[in-house]
């Protein structure tokens, strides 16, 4: 087995608001592996972005980290000095966003930004930097790339500013690479463009890359192994092929026969009663009891673990926990 | 046949643009000579991408926009034509939900408020019996009476979207044009508000002209499908026609792109390249042949005609036919 690339134990994270304390991360767990796509899904507000954040260090106030553990080749960076951090922020870890127009600045021209990330980072000098920044353009499928950093962000589409984003991300040599919503703001035509070029990052640089979506399509198509998040809690986590083969949780369950799907067509799509939990007030035991509907006593008052069930696929469910012990 | 209950005809809006002191007026082709027919009782999908004018067909429609150019037949009579009181009037007969009901209900009004105001403008409904009636609208789309004096703050996104259709619904419409009605929602909310829309439909006789860029939720609910891009539909047919008989090679590819969540699925793409073209200058000829794999040379320089291939399944492509 390959050691984990990252590491995350018993993650909690916790928003002091006027209105109490809101549990956003109660306990995530999960490992990143060289090489691979992980795609975390879940709704909103369950806590995936809070999650990706995280592992860069920019949990805003005021959210804090309160327990657990974040290990990138073992060492634990919630235990880092701050400028040891800021070091791999950027460089070996790097993060792109839902809306690259608003992630890149205005004011300055594509490659002014760029050259930037690059002279902090590496202390590349200016020439060096604009070509390893042309370099790194071309390397994502831009087009002239030398013209494409004399321009401002406003004029490049929203596929080219997320090129941009994934280039800047790639140019200090990122090893593993947070994707929050990457394609959500595009087309489906672009959306597979960027998709596309994801899967080729990770075959030829072997990027490991921890893909934050709400669309379960887009797992099917591009993720290794998927973690299923509910309010702020990894319910379901495994193989894509045996996640969508056999999905155990109620939750997963649900949010897949919630999809329209041609071979459903004219008839009821099957929704998931109730809403999110609040964060404020999160339910006692299994977190998805009020809106489950296997629910029983035990789920009402105790917290499932996740559970091995098969090679790799753990799921946090008491009703395997009871299939187990008979 | 039945009778049409919507019709557009050579539908079309230009937006002029007017720059700085110097610079030159520009024209944004939003739609383009759209022809379109909708039939009473069923649910007429429009899909396509950002920017392919497929609000603007639905603003039009529903005369929210003024149309360039063009007719809008509604039961035969053209909405284009009509005087402001006679429109006004008709309004009664056709509403419209919109995207982001966080934007779309003001937050100033209560449910009451915003869900009575259509009765107060077309009826005579005062005091306890508006409140009924608004109660009455509120339990058929899955709210209760005790919501009355809440604000929108106070709703998650699911049942804001709820409110904004007991709202379109008040006055018993005809037509109901619906705007991406779930893309702002989580597909677990997204699927009660689609289930809730069928119900309605099937209860009230409505007619919708469903709005979306996310083709699973257009390929289930829909009876027919246009397919839209750079202001100019390009392909029309049933549901089935559509997704099983492809042939306008945009379609295809926007096929081919929708994820669809089944690993085993995995199939080969038609990925398109570059992006939408401007719709400030858009090619010559038909509009999807710089980014075509098909083209011909006669597409970049002549616009293609409407072919019938069958069922009124129409495509507005050179390949065919």
């Amino acid at each position: 087995m390959k050691e984990p690339l990252i590491s995350v134990r018993d993650l909690r994270v916790q928003f002091q608001t006027y209105a109490g304390v809101v549990y956003a991360l109660n306990g995530v767990s999960f490992d990143l592996y060289p090489g691979e796509i992980l795609g975390l899904v879940g709704e909103t507000g369950c806590g995936k972005s809070v999650t990706g954040l995280a592992l860069l260090g920019l949990i805003p106030p005021p959210g804090q980290v309160v327990g657990g553990e974040i290990r990138y080749r073992g060492r634990n960076l919630l235990a880092l000095p701050p400028a040891q951090w800021q070091a791999l922020r950027g460089g070996k870890i790097a993060m792109i966003f839902q809306d690259p127009a608003a992630a890149l600045n205005p004011v300055f021209t594509v490659g002014e930004q760029m050259e930037l990330v690059t002279r902090r980072h590496r202390r590349l000098g200016r020439d060096a930097a604009r070509r390893q920044a042309a370099e790194v353009l071309r390397s994502v499928g831009m087009p002239e790339p030398e013209r494409i950093l004399e321009t401002y962000p406003h004029e490049l589409s929203g596929g080219m500013q997320q090129r941009v984003m994934i280039a800047m991300a790639l140019s200090c040599g990122a090893e593993v690479l947070v994707a929050d919503e990457p394609t959500t703001a595009l087309d489906v035509t672009i959306q597979a463009q960027i998709l596309d070029l994801l899967v080729d990052l990770k075959r030829t640089r072997g990027l490991s890359i921890l893909l934050i979506t709400h669309n379960l399509g887009v797992v099917a198509e591009t993720c290794d192994r998927v973690a299923v998040l509910y309010a702020g809690f990894i319910v379901e986590t495994g193989p894509t092929e045996a996640i969508f083969q056999a999905m155990k949780h109620p939750y997963t369950q649900g949010l897949l026969a919630a999809i329209p799907r041609p071979s459903h067509r004219g008839r009821p799509l099957q929704a998931i009663p109730g809403t999110v939990p609040d964060g404020l007030q999160p339910p006692p035991g299994c977190l998805f009891h009020p809106r489950c509907p296997f629910a029983w006593d035990r789920c009402r008052q105790e917290r499932p673990a996740l559970l091995e069930v098969a090679d790799g696929h753990q799921v946090a469910c008491h009703l395997y926990d009871r299939e187990a012990e008979r | 046949m039945t009778e049409p209950l919507v019709q557009a005809r050579q539908l079309t809006k230009h937006y002029v643009l007017r720059g700085g002191l110097f610079s030159r007026r520009q024209v944004v082709r939003a739609l383009h000579w759209v022809d379109l027919t909708v039939y009473p009782g069923e649910t007429f999908g429009v899909v396509g991408e950002s920017g392919c004018g497929k609000t603007t067909l639905g603003r039009c429609l529903l005369r929210l926009v003024e149309p360039t150019f063009g007719e809008v037949l509604f039961r035969g009579e053209n909405l284009l034509q009509l005087d402001r009181e006679t429109l006004r009037q008709r309004r009664r007969y056709f509403q419209m939900v919109f995207q982001n009901p966080y934007l779309s209900l003001d937050p100033r009004m209560n449910v009451l408020h915003l869900v009575g105001e259509p009765l107060v403008t077309h009826t005579d409904l005062r005091g306890r019996a508006l409140a009924e009636r608004v109660v009455a609208l509120l339990e058929r789309v899955g709210l209760s009476a005790d919501q009355l004096y809440r604000y929108p703050h106070e709703f998650s996104g699911g049942q804001l979207q709820r409110i904004a259709i007991a709202r379109a619904l008040a006055l018993n419409p005809l037509f109901v044009v619906l705007d991406e009605p779930t893309s702002a929602l989580d597909v677990s909310v997204q699927a009660q508000i689609l289930n809730l829309l069928k119900e309605l439909q099937a209860e009230l006789g409505l007619t919708y002209l469903f709005i979306s860029h996310d083709l699973s939720v257009v390929q289930h609910v829909s009876d027919r499908i246009a397919v839209m891009y750079l202001g100019r539909v390009v392909e029309v047919g049933t549901t089935d026609r559509i997704f099983h008989d492809t042939r306008h090679p945009y379609t295809q590819a926007l096929v081919s792109s929708t994820p669809i969540p089944d690993p085993q699925a995995r199939r080969a793409r038609v990925v398109l390249q570059g992006g939408v073209p401007s719709p400030l200058n858009p090619p010559p000829g038909c509009s999807f042949h710089p980014r075509c794999a098909q083209a011909l040379p006669l597409c970049a320089t002549e616009e293609p005609r409407w072919v019938d291939v069958g069922d009124g399944h129409l495509v507005a492509c050179h390949r065919v036919g």
